[in-house]
């Protein structure tokens, strides 16, 4: 009976089980954090406004060419794939032994970033031109533009998509186990190795997965709509008010 | 009737020459002469497409002029060696679509320009800011979001947010052109008050009797060229040029 099989699975494994889902999700959140980051930082190197001529525009054009071409390898193959390459490409090409989980939150970084960039591009887009006027017409640079104006209008634009993006790479850092990285679906695989109950072990995965998922994608919510701040806003009476609430 | 603006017509804020903007092969400004004198209230009028918007945005770089000069306090600010950043603190702009920042309320939104450009104290900004959130009558919305106000009311604050910066002139594109009818009173009231402070504003309004008002020189411009200047009494009374006339009739049915 399967239902008395789980039991005694989850039983007999579960500190494994949950060594595994804990290591799904720190490459998770630290891969969505980094790769986030990584996106930001090439979206606003993409909006650098290029000098009609001279060095600086060389020096710009091969900047985001190079980034076009990290985009699109990392958009362009399989997250398998990249894992294998970067895992065994390192330590065969520069003799470096990297340790599993950094290789695994390094290339869970990577492949994020390549998707945030794009990401990142459509919330700084989706950002009014009059925001970018606005913010010149009283001065501000470029960086000033952007710190103050433009990447918390983009933040707020890019959090579902990256939220979207952190529960895929909650899934997606399944495919890691192939440069053995101890995440539940490797550990998973151990249990099940050992008991030779595929189904009722996976079964127990399946769980904990969809556990993860759906918390993450409520917490995520609720902060959305933390973001977006009260529906209404208080009248001030009188300028006493005001010097009382700032202080 | 000018002479009791005698004194003010002594020193040009802004002075533009020769200035000509060519967006492709389509040159939309050509060889515009023309200057801002301070405490001057001046209109620009002319039907659309005439190139108002882009002088106003040549004045203050958000497009850059083909060809000309600009100068301010003696220097032309188009020389590669001046800095457009400090130059733009200089200038205080109100658009047509009030642009204001989404993502600060009404109050950061007066004060970001000043703490993060001017480097004013965060205590002295909120004077400032109140100080002038109070003339165009929106301190008791300091904690409203910009998403949570009626069109006038953005305009104002947005009126707000360029007077915050004390600049020597203010520009507005067309500040009512986007506005709901019943709105149009609200912001020309806060602009006709400005205008009696001795502020200096360059105006491209469609508003007649507006200009008519508060106008010290009316500028007609049309086709990228400025066609006729002067008091409101010479422009909207006894206009000299066709095409001024023809606009005129068609406005003013
Ligand atoms: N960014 C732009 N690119 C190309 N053409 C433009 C641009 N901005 C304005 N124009 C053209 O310049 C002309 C003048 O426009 P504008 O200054 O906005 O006129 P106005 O404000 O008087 O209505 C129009 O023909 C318009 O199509
Ligand atoms: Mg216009």
């Amino acid at each position: 009976m399967s239902i008395d099989w789980i039991i005694s699975i989850v039983t007999d494994n579960w500190e494994m089980f949950l060594r595994g889902a804990w290591m799904t999700l720190l490459v998770a959140i630290v891969g969505t954090i980094f790769g986030a980051l990584i996106g930001l930082l090439i979206g606003v190197i993409n909006t650098i406004p290029k000098p009609d001529r001279g060095i600086k525009r060389f020096f710009l054009k091969f900047i985001n060419a190079i980034l076009a071409i990290y985009v699109e390898f990392f958009r362009g193959t399989p997250m398998i794939v990249q894992a294998m390459v970067i895992y065994y490409g390192s330590a065969q090409a520069f003799d470096l032994d990297l340790n599993r989980t950094f290789a695994a939150i390094l290339v869970v970084s990577i492949n994020t970033g390549a998707y945030m960039t794009e990401i990142v591009r459509g919330g700084i887009v989706s950002v009014e031109k009059g925001q970018f006027e606005a913010a010149q017409a009283i001065g501000m640079n470029h960086w000033k533009t952007m710190i103050h104006v433009v990447l918390p209008q983009v933040a707020r634009n890019i959090l579902p998509a990256t939220g979207n993006q952190f529960v895929m790479n909650i899934k997606d850092s399944s495919v890691l186990n192939v440069i053995s990285v101890t995440e539940l679906y490797f550990q998973t695989k151990s249990i099940a190795g050992n008991n030779f109950r595929y189904f009722e072990s996976f079964f127990v995965a399946c769980v904990l997965y969809l556990i993860m998922t759906i918390t993450i994608s409520r917490i995520l919510r609720y902060f959305e709509k933390r973001l977006d701040g009260p529906q209404n806003y208080q009248m001030m009476d009188d300028l006493t008010q005001i010097e009382g609430k700032k202080s | 009737m000018i002479a009791s603006k005698g004194d003010k017509l002594m020193k040009k804020v802004i002075e533009i020459q020769h200035l000509s903007k060519s967006f492709g092969t389509h040159e939309v400004l050509k060889d515009i002469d023309f200057s801002v004198n301070k405490g001057e209230v001046v209109c620009v009028i002319g039907s659309s497409g005439s190139g108002k918007s882009t002088l106003l945005r040549c004045i203050n770089l958000l497009e850059t002029p083909s060809g000309g000069q600009i100068i301010y306090q003696g220097e032309n600010i188009l020389d590669n060696k001046h800095n457009i950043n400090s130059y733009r603190t200089k200038l205080g702009m109100v658009f047509q679509s009030f642009n204001l920042f989404n993502n600060f309320d009404v109050l950061t939104n007066c004060l970001v320009g000043q703490t993060k450009v001017l480097k004013r104290s965060k205590g002295e900004a909120e004077k400032v800011a109140m100080k002038y959130l109070k003339v165009v009558g929106m301190d008791r919305y300091v904690n409203a979001k910009p998403r949570q106000l009626s069109g006038g009311q953005k305009q104002r604050v947005a009126i707000a947010r360029a007077l915050s910066m004390e600049p020597d002139v203010m520009l507005f594109d067309e500040p009512t052109s986007a506005l709901d009818p019943e709105m149009v009173g609200e912001v020309l009231k806060v602009m006709k008050e400005l205008a009696e402070t001795g502020l200096t504003m360059l105006i491209v309004t469609h508003e007649m009797e507006f200009a008519r008002e508060v106008s010290d020189r009316v500028v007609f411009m049309d086709k990228g060229v400025i066609v006729e200047e002067g008091s409101p009494e010479q422009i909207f009374n006894n206009p000299q040029n066709e095409r001024t006339k023809a606009f005129l009739k068609r406005t003013l049915k």
